[in-house]
């Protein structure tokens, strides 16, 4: 950012530059492109983890568009045409059959959905790599935290349109998680479904969330992750303040502005990501069974449930967690400890700020201990990740129940190990490598 | 504090009784909208108990009628069925259906008002999924070899008998529950109602 206050655009004379002063005079236009594009400077040395962000919003829009088509189509109604399908789900058979071109925008929208969660873990996991949580960044984690929270529940949600199968049985699940919570619980999944069972009255507040509360919510979201990046300024791979280090003109040395150069490389990362993106819409849509289970496409039968019943690979990580919780504590079920341990393992993240001691942020630069953590978290968080699509086992709970205690000593033991690690001298600027 | 200006208490009381009012007034507003969420009365009104007619039901064999939505299922347990019952009294967790998942007159050893006939909501008590049947006794339908027949829920593994009771150390925390249910002659049962009639 600039230092100092950005001037009014003023006219060159002719019309374009007379509409611009006009506008400039009455809307922070110019201020609002210098200050966020052309004169936000980013660090020099941004890497390939730093395609991610804008990544996310990218698939953001292409969310937002595909849905707002879809909406044109879908019928979020549970009740049973003449040939005795759900509407909604025979909407959905209508959208991939009947409407030009139908079956490839909810292909966009359901790959979409899965490549959400891969650009926003992988951007997740570059915070973790480089220390982007740390102080002075931890309200843009926060609003971070709660867009990942927002994304999961608008997944959640979503997930439930379609009204196949595993539509109905994880949206059962799911709901029914909440009646664990003592005194309330009941009263409370009653209140989340709109009736006694999953019907058409859940169907439809769902819908609702889904296409109007959740998405404003995300935005608002997204737009203060941005805004409170931009003002403290970008985080890169070597873990230093650019703004420690500026020139005569107030611009930090190691900066760039943001358009024209990492506009430029971002579209870079976007051509990529549509090739792999379009590779799977055309040839795979259905993600290996992954992207879209196979039981979901059969309508909704409230009187079977499907042999094997398992979340959208973005959620079985945490799935996993819930399952591994099988014994009572202080007289509450093991059912309300699941519930409770899943959502710690989520928002946990929130509190990594200030339970990272160390006293530098980039793994560059930090020693072994942080590198054999993050390394078991990873891979922990793989096997829960895969645990989860398996149907329940004692092995497979035995497994998730060490990887469980190892996710949250990643998080909970870093007060101490974070301190204990050996750390690099960091230097004065930034590396190029 | 700062001293320079001061405070006048007057206004600030009046501030804080106007946005008291105010907040009270949101607070208020939102009643509508969460009552909003809560089941419709066309909802509430949808109990409407439901009749099945269990002539055909052979033995050993089980059917299911849809009441509020959920599976009920009725079985007809054969005599070998039954006689599992007893020797699983050990293995299953309220083996005497002390608690309340039952009607009185259901809480006996079958957990039913005629022997042979089971009639249970087919919903797992854990997280709402409907069990799967596994009546062959043995590993036959991939289930440990010493298994005697019953059902078992495919979400979270929890297992219950041929009388609907959960068996010890399994995710589900109480037996699979009995609906009100009333016999209007042999072949006939009304699900949803204790008496006929009423």
């Amino acid at each position: 950012m600039a230092a100092g206050k950005i001037e009014k655009y003023k006219s060159d004379g002719s019309i374009g530059g007379n509409a611009l002063e006009w506008v400039d005079a009455r809307f922070p236009a110019t201020s609002l492109w210098k200050e966020h594009l052309s004169e936000y400077y980013a660090p020099k040395n941004f890497n390939f983890w730093y395609f991610f962000g804008s990544l996310a919003l990218l698939v953001l829009v292409i969310q937002i568009v595909t849905g707002i088509f879809l909406v044109m189509h879908y019928k979020p109604d549970a009740a049973l045409n003449a040939n005795g399908v759900p509407v909604a789900f025979a909407s959905v058979e209508y959208i991939m059959r009947d409407v030009p071109g139908g079956w490839l925008i909810r292909y966009m929208h359901s790959t979409g959905a899965s490549a959400f969660f891969i650009v926003v873990y992988l951007h997740m996991f570059r915070g973790l790599l480089y220390g982007s949580y740390r102080k002075p960044r931890e309200l843009t984690w926060l609003f971070g935290v709660g867009i990942f929270l927002v994304l999961m529940g608008e997944a959640f949600f979503g997930y439930l349109l379609p009204w196949g199968q595993m539509s109905f049985w994880g949206a059962q699940v799911i709901v029914n998680l909440f009646s664990a919570i003592p005194v309330i619980g009941n009263d409370l999944s009653i209140l989340i479904r709109g009736d006694f069972v999953v019907g058409d009255a859940t169907l439809n507040r769902f819908f609702s969330f889904h296409v109007i509360a959740f998405p404003l919510i995300l935005l608002g979201l997204v737009a203060a992750h941005i805004l409170a990046l931009h003002e403290t300024g970008s985080n890169n791979p070597d873990g230093i303040e650019i703004k420690g280090n500026k020139d005569e003109n107030g611009i930090p040395r190691d900066g760039i502005p943001f358009h024209p150069y990492y506009t430029v490389k971002d579209i870079v990362g976007v051509v990529v990501f549509l090739m792999v993106f379009s590779a799977i819409m055309f040839f795979a849509p259905e993600g290996g069974g992954y992207f879209l289970e196979t039981p979901n496409f059969y309508p909704a039968d409230p009187l079977k449930t499907p042999p094997h019943i398992a979340p959208v690979w973005y959620f079985t990580p945490y799935y996993s967690i819930l399952r591994a919780m099988v014994w009572n504590f202080f007289g509450l079920d093991a059912k309300f400890w699941g519930v409770v341990a899943m959502g710690a393992a989520v928002v946990i993240f929130a509190f990594l700020p200030w339970l990272d001691r160390s006293p530098v942020k980039s793994i560059r630069y930090r020693g072994p201990i942080y590198k054999t953590m993050l390394t078991i978290f990873v891979i922990c968080f793989f096997i829960l990740g895969y645990l989860g699509t398996l149907s329940p086992s004692p092995m497979g709970e035995l497994v998730s129940q060490v990887c469980t205690v190892f996710y949250f000593g990643f998080f909970l033991g870093m007060p101490w190990w974070s301190r204990m690690d050996k750390f690099k001298p960091v230097p004065e600027r930034l590396t190029m490598k | 504090m700062s001293n320079q200006g001061k405070m006048d208490c007057g206004r600030r009381r009046l501030i804080v009784a106007t946005a008291a009012v105010g907040g009270a007034g949101a607070v208020v507003a939102l009643v509508p909208f969460v009552s909003s969420l809560l089941p419709s009365e066309r909802a509430k009104a949808a109990g409407a108990p439901v009749e099945a007619d269990i002539s055909k039901l052979e033995a050993g064999q089980m059917m299911t009628v849809e009441w509020r939505g959920k599976p009920v299922w009725i079985i007809n347990r054969t005599a070998e069925m039954l006689a599992t019952l007893p020797k699983l009294d050990g293995q299953v967790a309220d083996p005497k259906s002390d608690k309340e998942m039952q009607p009185a007159y259901a809480r006996n050893e079958t957990r039913s008002i005629k022997k042979e006939f089971m009639v249970v909501i087919g919903i797992c008590t854990h997280l709402g999924c409907s069990p799967s049947s596994k009546f062959k006794a043995g590993a036959d339908e991939g289930m440990p070899g010493d298994w005697l027949g019953g059902f078992l829920c495919p979400c979270h593994g929890s297992t219950f008998d041929f009388a609907g009771r959960v068996f010890k150390a399994k995710p589900a925390p109480t037996n699979l529950e009995v609906p009100p249910h009333v016999y209007l002659s042999e072949s006939r049962i009304l699900i949803g109602e204790d008496k006929k009639g009423a």
